[in-house]
């Protein structure tokens, strides 16, 4: 800064000896691109501390139910609607069952869903989208108008369609978000490779002979790779809020398979009798979706060099 | 323009006849059919019930016959609501989405904007902090739960406001507090990243290199190009918040057009669906082109007709 001033003697300064050698001397190790955002990424405080959170639920999520001694279905009617105790943590619900263990079997139903509903759609994406933008003309004409015409349908009538047809399990689900949710991604690799393939090193790979796909996957796409990993990360937690949608209209998972959205749902029905019953799960969704959003923000600060401060 | 105008007229109409091709063949894969549910009805009273509504004819007779009708604006009784038209419908319910819709919006866009300008102009400093915790918890609490939340605390344990239904102005406050957070936070988020982007430009170094004053720079050059990406994810947000949101709807017990969507697909009624889902894509193509048009005025560099 230069309004900092600090006076030092002229004793304290000694030249450097500099030979052709030492001056391009590389001190540090280069750091590649994936390197570099990792070094950042974990420089970010409340990135990192949505990662571990996210890491602290999913291993909840495992081990809960495996050591539990009540199943997620296991009904006990001489004990409905039990407050929180050390018996059931959680308390049970209507139905006598132990919400303990429901909530974090939930929790594999939701972060299943959540998880690989975001990352299969992308994956289609970023394969329809690399197409596209690469061989345009008529190809992309042809891709980018279905897109246009399937994205005008609200997705609600797709997913419900697809519900119909393949039942309601978290598997339904998650093909329901594949064929729904990869027109988002198509278009913006379509749009980024679109500018990428007018350059040098493209046409340098080309002119070395590397084929169309080779070309597509192995140097257009890894470049476009930054901003889809965000939007992938920020669409996990979108993905389970649409779980909870779902199962708060009653179309999502059908009990008695628990998911948060389910068992949210059910508590708003006790809220004002019962409120843990929907806190509980409240929280969780509220709490696991920030920290997918504070980790995506994280990684689009450290993976976009524009945002470097 | 008007060249331009009227293509774009041409490519709306065509998109708007695919989405109804699409919706209609789709919605008729559907197992069942729209009486099965009423459990009242025998096997024969349904197909009276078909062949009154002409649902027993060949399926593309009842495709040019739809179509027909669409032609002239009609969209049909619906199979549900014993002799109302899906247009009286849509005329009865539209206006209580759309005003819903409309108040939140004119909350969440003057705030939302702010924060995210507020947030990208001292960025690293404590008000940039705020505004970020802000938005990503608007973004992280689902609407149900939300709405659910403000209910209880302001209605039912405060006693401030209405619990339900949609008749005075005190009425609507609750449901468009709870649409506008989730509005205004996703607006903050995409404002703050948009201004980022923006600073790190030329014209904006040219702009400081020339003397201007920071004020000058962040309201004229900075907040009308990172308006852009705003403007893009406007078209298709108005649409779908005027449309309603079935979940505020539900817990609010309001009489929106958001309900009608989610129960017809779900009640197979045919002709309610495909009205809703054509009415919503013309008004997204009315709010995406309107949208295109906005974006020359904010940025002379895109011009329309290219």
């Amino acid at each position: 800064m230069s309004n900092m001033s600090v006076k030092l003697p002229a004793d304290a300064f000694r030249p450097v000896k500099q030979t052709s050698e030492t001056s391009e001397l590389i001190t540090r190790p280069s750091l590649t691109f994936w390197a570099d955002a990792r070094r950042r990424l974990m420089k970010n405080k409340v990135a990192m501390l949505g990662l571990i959170i996210i890491f602290i639920i999913t291993l909840m999520a495992i081990v809960v139910p495996v050591f539990s001694q009540y199943s997620y279905e296991q009904q006990n009617l001489s004990n409905t609607n039990a407050p929180p105790s050390t018996e059931h943590i959680f308390g049970t619900d209507s139905h006598g069952r132990d919400l303990w263990v429901r909530v974090w079997y939930g929790a594999r139903v939701s972060l299943a869903v959540g998880v690989f509903g975001s990352i299969i759609p992308s994956l289609i994406g970023i394969i329809i989208g690399g197409i596209s933008g690469y061989f345009g003309g008529k190809v992309d004409m042809i891709i980018m108008r279905f897109i246009d015409i399937v994205m005008c349908v609200p997705n609600m009538i797709y997913i419900i369609l697809i519900t119909l047809f393949i039942g309601t399990g978290p598997v339904a689900l998650i093909i329901a978000f594949a064929i729904t949710g990869w027109m988002g991604t198509a278009r913006s690799v379509r749009g980024m490779v679109l500018q990428l393939k007018e350059q040098e090193f493209v046409l340098a790979s080309r002119t070395l002979g590397a084929s169309s796909l080779s070309l597509i996957f192995e140097h257009l796409v890894p470049n476009t790779l930054g901003i889809v990993v965000v939007s992938m990360t920020l669409g996990v937690p979108a993905a389970i809020f649409q779980e909870a949608f779902l199962s708060f209209i009653g179309l999502g998972i059908k009990p008695p398979i628990p998911s948060w959205g389910q068992l949210a749902n059910t508590g708003i029905s006790v809220f004002r009798i019962y409120p843990s019953q929907l806190l509980i799960p409240a929280a969780l969704i509220s709490m696991t979706m920030l920290s997918f959003n504070l980790f995506g923000d994280g990684l689009r600060d450290a993976l976009d060099p524009k945002l470097r401060m | 323009m008007v060249r331009y105008i009227l293509k774009r007229l041409v490519i709306s109409i065509i998109t708007i006849w695919l989405l109804a091709t699409v919706t209609f063949f789709l919605l008729r894969t559907l197992p069942g059919n729209p009486f099965q549910t009423e459990k009242l009805l025998t096997v024969e009273m349904q197909e009276r019930m078909m062949s009154y509504y002409g649902l027993d004819r060949p399926l593309m007779e009842q495709y040019f016959t739809y179509m027909k009708n669409l032609l002239q604006g009609n969209f049909g009784y619906s199979l549900k609501y014993t002799n109302r038209t899906v247009n009286s419908i849509i005329k009865s319910t539209f206006p209580v989405s759309a005003e819903l819709g409309l108040r939140s919006l004119a909350v969440a866009l003057p705030i939302g904007l702010a924060l995210g300008v507020a947030s990208a102009r001292k960025r690293g400093k404590i008000i940039d902090y705020i505004c970020v915790v802000i938005a990503v918890i608007g973004v992280s609490i689902p609407s149900f739960i939300m709405g659910t939340f403000l209910q209880y605390i302001f209605a039912i344990k405060l006693k401030l406001l209405p619990v339900s239904q949609w008749k005075t102005a005190a009425h609507t406050i609750l449901p468009t507090v709870a649409l506008a957070l989730s509005l205004m936070a996703t607006l903050t988020r995409v404002m703050r990243a948009s201004m980022l982007e923006v600073t790190m430009q030329d014209y904006i170094k040219t702009a400081r290199a020339k003397g201007l004053g920071e004020g000058r720079i962040t309201w004229s050059h900075q907040v009308r190009n990172a308006m852009i990406p705003i403007l893009t994810m406007l078209g298709p947000m108005v649409a779908s918040v005027l449309m309603g949101t079935f979940v505020i709807e539900k817990i609010f017990a309001i009489p929106g057009l958001g309900q009608h969507f989610v129960n017809s697909i779900t009640g197979l009624d045919y002709t309610m669906t495909m009205g809703l889902t054509v009415f919503y894509g013309i008004f997204l193509v009315t709010a995406n082109f309107i949208v295109d048009i906005l974006y020359g005025l904010v940025d002379p560099r895109i011009r329309l007709a290219k």
